[in-house]
């Protein structure tokens, strides 16, 4: 939001909405890019300049403009040739998803001949271009060798990429230390480090937390009985009643409905770490039909003949192709034009919202079964890749307060989706050009989508702002930083992630201010429940519809805004009154020669903090 | 009587899960106990209100979490309200009694406030209306506040049900005779109490002086000039005794059609441009006066088409635009989307929510209205034509479309006192029905539409989108909804100030919150809440500025133009109406929906940390003014009073009461059918066989 409200301010540039960093590439200086204004293109180090065309954008909003684009090896950049519109945008070459070509050598029509560029952010762009002297022949072969490197065996940009930060967030975070943040290991919990070298879950991180009472070869036969071997594992535990949410993949039932031993012991032992008598939730994240459908193919549901222990109760998340197609058809009604007499029912037959409903309620009954003390969970879908991640991570997120902050946030993504093996590089398609890969889904961007819903619903509750939650998908297609490529963690490992690329945190953590949330009140312990109704959930506007410069949402930057001025008012007022202190208090002291000093006084206007 | 009384228990009472206790602290249970004693709760009468019937024994019905309980206590008709008074209403905490509503109780209604009255026999649910044969278990009171009561009667003595259930019907439903209000019943008896007239700056225009200075404020005294032809109503008993009209307009044109066909001055906007209305001529089939009319019309239209006027551009909202109708159909669709009598019904209504929204259409018709006011915007500003209104009465549309032009072009009127004058100019002195539209005499339905709703309703957009332009928040507006239906405040209980001036000897206390702060007893809420009602993010407006330079002949030019700019919240301001941006007045609609609560959540949040700081703030410019003032040393500064934002739930200060746990609410209902999209929902995440391993 701050984003925005720097954008509104500045001297209207028409389309400015179109940078990528949602603000004026002057600043992006602060970002570590060295931007000398006399350069024609921001560049990174690391980044090198192409090529550059004349072309005609043809902007849905405001008709065609002439502009210059210049391609580098990671950025489309255009800017605007003529002289009322200073329109700019910057767009990473990985948030480009297809390139079409549009007209043909016959094409007559004005402006017909060029480029269609869909990009993964909820926006095309269209460039038209001469049809003599292979212009666009070259801009499309350019463009296609630098967006999708991984057919031209290119590395992507942020193995190339220079950036230095003071702050290196890779180090943000230590799997030892976040469990021992949670009390792990205690009696119940200990760490193993069985999966080292990713031998019993190539998924999963090298570092796992799983039942003391469970030996490593309890858990290798469990692995045998969890598609993939994803075995069920420790997520986060309560601090006082020591519930806790276990994820994992589905079991392997199959058609014949077989039985594993070791698994249900497994569970059991689960259980009974906390020595609660009650059972042991599963909750199965998929609709039950799906469930009951994956016997076919191998896997399955925990039945109630097998785990006598445990109650199973499905939450009816639907699966990845569903969402992809939803989000296609929120494309539809904001992108370019917002359906403007429907809105409603167009809005409501996209189904992104009522998808977003359902995974917040899944979380919240996570989070209600484990923080009201009835049992431990144990989450799962098919793989424990998916909608597994956003369950624990969004219950984790409404249990712990800690998560809340900025640090904990980066934590819990870092936790629950990088390390325990959510496909991102699939789910994105980093540097793929297969566009229509059955693969790609917008599972993260729901997540981060639930988070904003939450922010919304809490809006004292985050260290973090809404421009926070936006540069993080920003930086989830751009492939400037290696936080979101690949699949998991043993792939990374073996690129070597961490040693050749920077994090996304460094990049937060170095610029933290801009990032922060002005109303942020931390409270310990708060258990937070979003109200899962379609009463309260909303269509992200300055997500989904931030190119359109019709739509804006200024409401509640002014709030904001006026906050901060108090803030800045009252930091002066203490300043003064802190002056006004000291010079007093020498005053007196001087008079009466009594000992009071300047200190002693200090507590004094201190009192409101 | 709410939440905390669940262990004493009513008799509905199902017996909580055992988990329950784990959300009710100890030191709560404890208390409750202490509180269930025989206590007869006293009812609270109004200076003039009288007891008319009572029943014993009635149970209320209580939404908690998933289930129901009751409350046992008495339910009293009053000549002003319906109350329910429960036995073991426990004592509310400090912070609680802060909040509440000093007139109306939670479990009060006025009578006016009674939308729709319902009976349940055999567990079937049925309208009440008239003479009743056989008297239901249940009643259901529907208000028009979008408050939901259940009560029942099935452990009442039979005679008392009859009395209860007979007597509200009576005096809810029944035609009324005006003088049969309350407010005159309070007017009387409380005389000494309202006697001094409170100091208040709203400008009621009720004498030609307070059309002067309007005029001298929107310099319109150019070619504008206040008459008092209708002085003691002589003329016409529709229009005030005072108005403006053009200079040059003889005063017997008024006299010739009762006021009818003449254009009478709403506004002046800094460029000179007026806004206008007119009531039509009467309709007419004889040619002979339709060429009367004509000639008629022409010569005002001379008048007011020759310079120095601009050029007059006719805007007729009885044709083209709106119908009443129209307003009527879709308000009676729309609020039956928050008169919710359970918690199943809530969240089966939850998956089909926006289609619901979308085919009631009232947030189609908030966005015509809106659309209609930057239309004529554009006219007075960048094209600088005046405008005429044109209706049948002109004192529907016309008051809508006027007051909503000068909310967004004239930043005086987005203050209180200036919104206030403004509801008093173009609405109480410009005739608008209120008696009729409110249908509060209950004489016929088909007049009554919410269209002044509608404009409160239209300005909840404009504040929800600029905060900052307006000195008011949205609990000022709830708060003015509500008090359409507190027959206390004579404002909204005339059809025009001829009939008001006629049946009301003494000046009535007028709109709410304009109460000095010594008398404690009238202002709505306290203090505390005045900081929530009063906006504290307006500055102070000065004066109306900025003209844009372009002149456009195109509305979506000059929407777009404006909306590139950045906002200038004292000058112009137009309202986004793309769809997105035009939202639900959550606090009015949902506040009585517990479902719909956020606990320790919605803007309230973020309201409260800001009056946190301003609070900081103002003491610390005071211990900096003492400090300049004198050498004196300070004594340490009482913390301020911190609100637990925890605790506040997003409808706060409505619904504070309504819910004491922190339990999460649950959707009840399942997933609707995806349609085309099936096939896809049964594929797999991945196509991978697992094999039978």
């Amino acid at each position: 939001m701050v984003g925005v409200s720097s954008m509104a301010s500045a001297s209207a540039p028409k389309c400015n909405s179109h940078t990528s960093e949602n603000e004026p590439v002057k600043s992006t200086s602060q970002d570590g890019v060295n931007c000398d204004l006399n350069e024609t293109v921001p560049r990174l180090p690391g980044e090198t300049l192409i090529t550059d065309k004349e072309v005609i954008y043809i902007c849905p909003f405001n008709g065609p403009i002439k502009g210059r684009v210049y391609i580098t090896n990671y950025r489309l950049y255009l800017r605007s040739l003529e002289t009322d519109s200073t329109l700019i945008f910057d767009v990473p070459l990985g948030v480009i998803s297809r390139i079409e070509k549009m007209g043909g050598a016959t094409s007559r029509g004005e402006n017909s001949y060029g480029l269609d560029i869909t990009c993964k952010d909820m926006r095309n762009l269209r460039f038209a271009l001469k049809q003599e002297g292979h212009s666009r022949r070259d801009m499309f072969e350019i463009l296609t060798r630098y967006a999708f490197p991984l057919a031209h065996s290119l590395p992507l940009f942020a193995f190339l990429n220079e950036e230095k930060f003071n702050v290196d967030g890779w180090m943000v975070y230590n799997p030892v230390e976040e469990y021992r943040r949670q009390g792990l290991p205690n009696h119940q919990w200990r760490i193993t480090f069985i999966n080292k070298c990713y031998e019993l879950c190539e998924t999963y991180p090298a570092l796992l937390v799983v039942p003391y009472r469970a030996s490593d070869d309890d858990l290798r036969r469990v692995a045998a009985f969890r598609s993939r071997n994803r075995i069920p594992v420790l997520s986060w535990i309560h601090p006082e009643n020591k519930m806790v949410i276990v994820r994992c993949s589905q079991p392997l039932v199959g058609m014949s409905g077989k039985r594993n031993k070791d698994d249900e012991k497994y569970l059991d032992v689960i259980r009974e770490t906390n020595r609660q008598l009650s059972k042991l939730t599963i909750y199965d994240a998929r609709p039950s039909v799906n469930a009951v459908a994956n016997k076919a193919t191998g896997g399955g549901y925990e039945s109630d003949d097998a785990y006598h222990n445990a109650e199973l109760f499905f939450l009816d998340i639907h699966n990845i192709h569903v969402m992809r197609e939803s989000l296609k058809k929120v494309k539809d009604i904001v992108y370019p034009n917002v359906e403007e007499s429907h809105w409603l029912s167009s809005l409501e037959s996209t189904h992104w919202l009522e998808h977003i409903k359902l995974v917040l309620t899944g979380a919240i009954q996570v989070a209600d079964k484990v923080s009201s003390g009835k049992s431990s969970v144990l989450v799962h879908c098919s793989d424990g890749w998916d909608r597994t991640a956003q369950l624990t991570s969004l219950a984790m997120l409404m249990l712990d307060s800690f998560y809340r902050s900025i640090e904990g946030f980066e934590i819990l993504v870092q936790k629950e989706w990088i390390s325990f093996g959510h496909k991102f590089a699939s789910r994105i398609g980093h540097g793929d050009k297969n566009h229509a890969d059955a693969d790609r889904s917008p599972i993260f961007l729901q997540f981060v989508d639930c988070v904003w819903q939450m922010s919304k619903q809490f809006p004292t509750a985050f260290e973090f702002n809404e421009r926070f939650l936006i540069t993080i998908l920003d930086h989830l297609y751009s492939c400037r930083f290696g936080t979101f490529l690949l699949n998991c963690e043993s792939a990374r490992e073996k690129q070597k992630v961490t040693e050749r690329t920077v994090s996304l945190w460094s990049l937060i953590n170095s610029n933290k201010e801009k990032f922060k949330n002005p109303f942020y009140t931390k409270e310990i312990n708060r258990v937070l429940y979003p109200v899962a109704s379609m009463r309260h959930l909303e269509l992200w506007v300055n997500y989904y519809i931030r190119w359109n410069p019709r739509i804006k949402q200024q409401q509640p930057n002014a709030v904001e805004q006026r906050y901060m001025e108090l803030l800045a008012l009252r930091d002066d007022y203490i300043k003064r009154l802190e002056e006004l202190q000291l010079a007093n208090s020498s005053k007196v002291s001087s008079a009466s020669t009594s000992p009071s000093s300047p200190s002693q006084m200090m507590p004094h206007v201190q009192t409101h903090f | 009587m709410l939440g905390k009384g669940v262990v004493g228990g009513g008799g509905g009472t199902k017996t909580p899960k055992p988990s329950f206790v784990s959300y009710v602290r100890p030191e709560e249970i404890h208390t409750n106990e202490k509180e269930v004693t025989e206590k007869e709760v006293t009812l609270h009468l109004l200076p003039g209100e009288q007891l008319l019937c009572e029943a014993s024994a009635v149970l209320k019905y209580v939404q908690e979490e998933s289930c129901q309980r009751g409350v046992c206590g008495r339910l009293v008709c009053t000549d002003f309200k319906i109350a329910f008074l429960g036995d073991d209403e426990p004592a509310l905490d400090n912070a609680e009694t802060q909040f509440k509503n000093k007139i109306i109780g939670e479990n009060d209604i006025t009578l006016h406030c009674v939308d729709q009255i319902f009976g349940v026999f055999d567990e079937k649910k049925k309208s009440l209306f008239g003479q009743l044969k056989k008297y239901p278990e249940k009643l259901i009171i529907h208000c028009k506040d979008l408050r939901v009561f259940h009560f029942c009667l099935r452990y009442t003595k039979e005679e008392e049900v009859k009395r209860i259930v007979s007597g509200i019907i009576h005096h809810t439903q029944a035609p009324k005779l005006l003088k049969r209000l309350f407010l005159f019943s309070y007017a009387a008896a409380a005389q000494s109490i309202i006697a001094t007239s409170p100091k208040d700056h709203t400008v009621m225009f009720d004498t030609l002086k307070d059309w002067c200075w309007e005029l001298e404020r929107t310099k319109g005294n150019v070619k504008y000039k206040a008459v008092s032809v209708n002085e003691g109503y002589r003329i016409c008993e529709r229009l005030p005794a005072y108005f403006v009209v053009p200079t040059p307009l003889p005063e017997e044109d008024v006299r010739r059609f009762q006021g009818h066909g003449i254009p009478i001055w709403c506004w002046s906007c800094h460029n000179g441009s007026a806004l206008l209305k007119m009531s039509a001529l009467p309709k007419e089939q004889d040619d002979v006066i339709l060429q009367i009319h004509k000639s008629f019309l022409d010569g005002i239209y001379k008048i007011i088409h020759r310079p120095p006027y601009e050029i007059v551009k006719t805007e007729d909202l009885s044709s083209n635009f709106l119908s009443l109708q129209e307003i009527q159909t879709a308000y009676s669709k729309f609020k039956q989307l928050f008169l919710i009598d359970n918690s199943t019904e809530f969240w089966d209504t939850d998956i089909k929510w926006f289609s619901l929204l979308e085919s009631s259409s009232w947030l189609d018709i908030i966005r015509r209205c809106l659309k209609k006011a930057i239309e004529i915007t554009e006219c007075l500003e960048a094209q600088n034509v005046n405008v005429l209104l044109l209706e049948e009465n002109a004192s529907d549309l016309c008051c809508l479309i006027s007051s909503l032009v000068q909310v967004m072009m004239d930043a005086h009127c987005r203050t209180k006192t200036g919104f206030q004058s403004l509801i008093q100019k173009e609405w109480v002195m410009g005739g608008h029905c209120f008696l009729d539209r409110c249908n509060h005499l209950r004489q016929s339905d088909k007049e009554e539409v919410p269209v002044f709703l509608l404009f409160l309703d239209c300005v909840w957009q404009l504040v929800h989108q600029f905060p900052p332009a307006f000195e008011f928040t949205e609990t000022y507006l709830t708060v003015l909804s509500d008090s359409l239906y507190i027959p206390i405040f004579s404002t909204f209980f005339f059809n025009s100030p001829h009939q008001k001036d006629t049946n009301m000897h003494r000046r009535q206390l007028s709109l709410p919150l304009t109460q000095p702060k010594s008398s404690p007893k009238r202002g709505f809420f306290r203090e505390e809440t005045d900081h929530l009602i009063k906006n504290l993010l307006g500055k102070r407006i000065s004066k109306l500025i900025n003209s844009s330079d372009e002149l456009q002949d195109n509305f979506r030019e000059f929407y777009d133009n404006w909306h590139s700019k950045p906002t200038d919240y004292h000058g112009l301001l137009l309202p986004h109406i793309e769809g997105p941006e035009i939202k639900v007045w959550a606090q009015r609609y949902l506040r009585w929906i517990p479902e719909a609560q956020i606990l320790g959540g919605g803007r309230v949040a973020t309201m409260s940390k800001l009056i946190e700081m301003m609070e900081e703030v103002q003491s610390l410019q005071e211990k900096i003014d003492e400090r300049h003032h004198s050498q004196q040393r300070l004594q340490a500064e009482a913390p301020c009073l911190l609100r637990n934002s925890a605790r506040l739930s997003s409808l706060f200060p409505f619904a504070l009461l309504q819910r004491h746990s922190s339990k999460p609410i649950l959707p009840t209902s399942g997933w609707k059918a995806l349609g085309d999209e099936e096939d896809l929902a049964k594929r797999e995440d991945e196509f991978v066989d697992l094999g039978d391993v």
